[in-house]
């Protein structure tokens, strides 16, 4: 290739680089062609974004520097090595600089050897190399295939003893990748190095994580040599051995307290170390040993406590995550004051993580949470960002949840905080708690001033929140009426459309003086699924109707709103703003509305989870998913065919009920190739006549055609014959019945629905032992929604009342308190209320 | 990337990556060992944040994306060693100041962009003399430097300090006995 190509190539390395720094001037006579390899070099290690080498231009630019090897510069020549290696993986004919590799390999000249070798093992097989000692680090092969490798067993056992550290570092690497399939050679050689010892520390490294390897596989016991061998090691000279000693002890499973001791005060020791990346060892491994051992690490609490502090915020923050927990409840107000001499030092990511490392003491010791709330009113006050006020925020309100007797304190900090806050999505939050929460205070007037104020003086979005929020106490306090009606007042004369609205309608409301309109349309709001609500408003102005709009038809939101309930997210996925996304149901409802047969049957009232009918690994997989209607079931099974030599074709699955349940349509899947998902359905009238015969077992079959074919090619024969696979049992349950809804005031809801159709009962659950157990079973037995946090049993207690919402089929609240008491056994008072006694009667039978 | 296994698989596969960036986390240099990412615009964006989180501290380790970052900083250049969250912090460290210690040696002690861009086949090679393929071949500044052997050549003895001049002469003799 003439030279004019090669500077034409370096012309367009120029383009892609920016040579600005470089000076131009006074260049040796091979600075050129150097500066020339370093851009081919640079390009192949850092290429510009979008560009690779391609082979075409690799072997080109490849051809075009071997001339370099005429060169005696070393520099260069050793440049042209590395390009050699860069490109051994791009172009296909670096094989053919071998020989001038291994001229260099086997000649005097020392700088070339080392590097000569290396890039020799990454293009071809170096037998020839063995032909001489392993003398320097910089001439080991050790990037070869392991069948070459098999030939160098005695050069490297030889190299094992080199003076070199590190060759006998290597060396030790090869022999034990060479061996490790063979147990007895492993322990062999673990064996020869333990006790004749090593010159290098990276060498004692790589026997430290070979013994304890060897002792994971061979269980052995911490008894064994291996084991005195590792902890011997804590008392090396060298940090990075101790070090390695230590955290291979920490790791080994079922090490006792005792066993883990003298590494734990190896590890103790670093955290005073001058050196960042020691302590950071330490206290990482530290914490590893707090997960399973909290007590083993208590002693190093004080060293720990020093690291709070530490520039290194990684550092800090593992120090503090171990202290939370070691750290026991008395430590809990020392750590907290340690805490809040640092907190306004450190960035706002750094005070989430602390913060969030409160909520999680919270949590563990509730009984300091007047601590903690204190603690973090002061953070509040102090500066910082949004994602900081918001963890805070967060952990507050859920204080306030788990401890009914924070909630005064908590509400009082929160009030202060929404004076001064800029945050709108954080006001609001607040503003929607207050309303929740403040009306059932034992005070509440003194709330309002704070919620007024902000109508006075927030953005639209914020008045609109302290709107509602109003109104809530308004609807709860007779008292306090006559003034949130006098305040609504004045909201209605907003400049902003929907803070009108909002007290145009609350006013309104509030007016009627009704229990019921309050709990429907202030408390406790819509429960429909909104793109359904979109869909069927739509539906109802294409067809014109004397009849008014039926709530009723709108099928209900499938995931209820979470009570305010605060798990703390993390920092990274919160930003998000959800798009409304269809639900699991809405997508259900458009797939079964597509099939004729299903016309007709109203909205989707209820989508249940899947439920397995055959165990995993058989022939085929059917799954169903039970769809509720409002007088009819559809089943839908989803099939898959894990047999690669079969076509199923006509797919259905028979279904006998057990009671008066009449399968009126099967839909068969048409085709059922290999592996290729299918869904069959079989739609069932409910019986009329019994409205109460809820649950039903249906037996049921898959009936097919088998067309037998050829596993490579799919295709099938001509003929095929019937058959049949029985599926288990399905059941059909009264939580298929209910579709959850939550109640954010659950008192108020049962004031609503009244007690017109109220009945109650009483029953003995003799086979259940605690109260969360009882709690837990009902709840998944009736499929309803657990209100006002009354899953939750708070501890030591003897009795316990659940409040459960649902809409039962055909769109009727029933509301269910469940009194408990535990005793021997678990006794259980059920009142049901729903405007149909129909469902009150289904419920009470059911649970009986 | 592997979670929390508790015991590592011996090897001599130590480090990731070894990058030098410069004071607007450009790169100056970046070798990758294996495909934790496997794309330069992988390679990019990691780089971007190790910056973003490194360079207003000098805080030595971080642990991000799952991987133990060490870092040094030096006027307008900074040198990053890359390692699994599970690997002896202490080695990457000895990877770290063994290049710093080499490239300060072979800049004279001027570390600092424009030198290091001057010099740019000689951090070619000094990281080919510590790190290859991921296996740490060297720890030791002073055979870095030796290996590399470009000190010097050309610079006239008065630039020298004398300690440097007495340090060379100690290599030269070490060397010897050694070969």
């Amino acid at each position: 290739m003439p030279l004019g190509k090669k500077k034409k190539k370096k012309h367009d390395f120029h383009k892609n680089f920016d040579m600005s720094a470089h000076p131009h001037q006074d260049y040796l006579p091979s600075q050129p062609g150097k500066r020339l390899l370093d851009k081919t070099h640079t390009f192949c290690i850092c290429p510009p974004p979008g560009e690779h080498f391609g082979t075409t231009e690799a072997t080109e630019a490849f051809f075009a520097m071997t001339r370099l090897f005429q060169s005696n510069d070393q520099t260069l020549r050793r440049m042209c090595y590395l390009t050699i290696k860069e490109m051994a993986n791009i172009s296909e004919d670096v094989i053919i600089v071998t020989s001038s590799l291994t001229k260099d390999m086997t000649g005097k000249e020392d700088v070339y050897r080392g590097p000569a070798i290396r890039a020799l093992c990454r293009i071809t097989d170096v037998s020839a190399a063995s032909s001489f000692p392993l003398s320097s680090p910089s001439c080991f092969p050790l990037h070869m295939s392991y069948d070459v490798v098999k030939r160098w067993v005695n050069e490297a056992q030889e190299a094992a003893s080199s003076d070199n550290i590190m060759v006998q570092y290597h060396a030790l690497g090869l022999l034990y990748h060479l061996r490790k399939n063979d147990r007895l050679a492993v322990s062999k050689m673990l064996n020869k190095f333990t006790k004749s010892g090593l010159k290098s520390p990276f060498a004692y490294c790589m026997l430290i994580r070979i013994a304890s390897k060897l002792l994971e596989e061979t269980e052995g016991g911490h008894d064994s040599p291996l084991f005195d061998f590792i902890e011997s090691c804590l008392r090396n000279k060298n940090e990075m051995v101790v070090y390695e000693a230590a955290s291979a002890i920490v790791h080994m499973p079922n090490c006792t307290a005792r066993e883990l001791a003298p590494a734990v005060s190896v590890l103790q020791l670093f955290c005073s170390s001058p050196k960042a990346a020691l302590r950071y060892a330490a206290v990482r491994t530290l914490n590893k040993v707090a997960m399973k051992h909290p007590s083993a690490v208590t002693a190093c609490n004080l060293d720990l406590e020093n690291l709070i502090t530490d520039s290194n915020r990684s550092i800090a923050t593992l120090a503090i995550t171990t202290l939370l927990k070691t750290g026991s409840e008395s430590s809990v107000d020392r750590l907290m004051k340690q805490i809040s001499s640092f907190v306004s030092e450190i960035s706002d990511e750094f005070k989430v993580v602390v913060v969030q490392a409160i909520s999680a003491l919270c949590q563990k010791y509730p009984r300091k949470h007047s601590v903690m709330m204190n603690f973090l009113s002061n953070m509040l006050r102090d500066d910082g960002g949004f994602e900081y006020k918001r963890a805070i925020v967060d952990c507050i309100i859920s204080i306030i949840e788990e401890n009914p007797e924070s909630k005064e304190t908590g509400l009082a900090h929160l009030c202060e905080f929404i004076e001064d806050c800029e945050h709108t999505v954080l006001a609001t939050k607040i503003l929607h708690l207050l309303g929740k929460e403040g009306p059932r205070t034992p005070s509440p007037s003194k709330y309002i001033r704070f919620i007024f104020n902000r109508v006075v003086l927030e953005s639209e979005a914020v008045r609109a929140a302290a709107v509602s929020a109003l109104a809530k106490f308004g609807a709860q306090n007779d008292d306090l009426l006559p003034s949130v009606l006098v305040l609504m007042q004045r909201c209605m004369m907003d400049s902003d459309d929907e803070v009108r609205d909002r007290a145009t309608f609350y006013m309104n409301v509030l007016q009627q003086k009704q229990k019921a309109l309050n709990a429907a349309y202030i408390f406790n709001g819509l429960s429909v699924s909104i793109p359904g609500l979109e869909k069927s408003l739509h539906q109802y102005t294409l067809e014109p109707s004397e009849k008014p709009f039926d709530m009723k038809t709108v099928p209900l939101a499938t995931t209820p709103i979470t009570e305010q309930k605060t798990e703390i997210a993390p920092v990274a996925t919160s930003k998000l703003p959800e798009k409304l996304a269809p639900s699991r149901q809405d997508i259900y409802q458009e797939q079964l509305a597509s099939i004729p047969e299903f016309q007709g049957l109203g909205p989707l009232f209820k989508s249940s989870e899947p439920v397995q009918l055959t165990e995993a690994e058989t022939e085929y997989v059917v799954r169903c998913i039970k769809h509720t209607f409002t007088r009819h079931m559809v089943f839908q099974f989803d099939c898959t065919n894990t047999l690669n030599d079969q076509l199923l074709q006509k797919v259905v699955v028979q279904m006998e009920p057990s009671e008066a349940y009449e399968v009126l349509h099967y839909i068969p899947a048409p085709s059922l190739p290999y592996s290729q998902p299918g869904s069959c359905y079989s739609l069932v009238r409910l019986p009329d006549d019994d409205p109460t015969a809820v649950s039903c077992t249906f037996s049921c079959t898959m009936k097919y055609l088998v067309r037998d074919c050829d596993p490579n090619t799919g295709e099938p024969d001509d003929d095929g014959y019937d058959d049949e696979y029985v599926l288990e049992d399905l059941e059909v349950t009264v939580a298929d019945h209910i579709q959850k809804v939550l109640k954010p005031n659950f008192s108020a809801a049962w004031e609503e629905v009244g007690d017109d159709f109220e009945k109650e009962e009483t029953f003995a659950l003799a086979s259940v032992r605690t109260l969360d157990e009882a709690v837990g079973n009902i709840i998944s037995f009736l499929g309803m929604q657990p209100c006002e946090r009354s899953d939750k049993v708070p501890e030591n207690k003897n009795s316990h009342v659940l409040f459960l919402a649902g809409v039962f089929r055909g769109g009727n609240d029933v509301l269910v308190r469940a009194r408990l008491a535990l005793g021997d056994g678990v006794t259980m008072q059920v009142t049901v209320r729903s405007g149909d006694e129909t469902a009150v009667d289904v419920i009470l039978a059911s649970v009986g | 990337k592997k979670m929390d296994s508790p015991i590592l698989e011996p090897s001599l596969y130590t480090v990731k990556a070894v990058l030098i960036l410069d004071n607007d986390g450009d790169r100056l240099y970046a070798k990758y060992y294996d495909d934790t990412y496997p794309t330069v615009k992988e390679q990019k964006a990691f780089e971007k944040n190790i910056f973003n989180k490194t360079h207003r501290t000098d805080s030595e380790i971080a642990l991000l994306e799952g991987l133990t970052v060490v870092y040094k900083s030096n006027i307008d250049l900074f040198f990053y060693v890359i390692g699994s969250s599970h690997e002896n912090e202490l080695m990457l460290m000895a990877v770290l100041n063994c290049l710093f210690d080499s490239l300060s040696q072979m800049l004279r002690k001027n570390v600092e962009r424009r030198a290091l861009l001057e010099n740019m086949e000689g951090l070619f090679l000094a990281v080919d003399e510590i790190v290859d393929g991921g296996v740490i071949l060297e720890s030791d500044p002073q055979q870095v430097v030796h290996r590399v052997a470009l000190r010097g050549d050309d610079v006239p003895l008065t630039e020298q300090t004398v300690t440097q001049v007495l340090q060379s002469a100690k290599e030269q003799i070490k060397w010897s006995l050694l070969r």
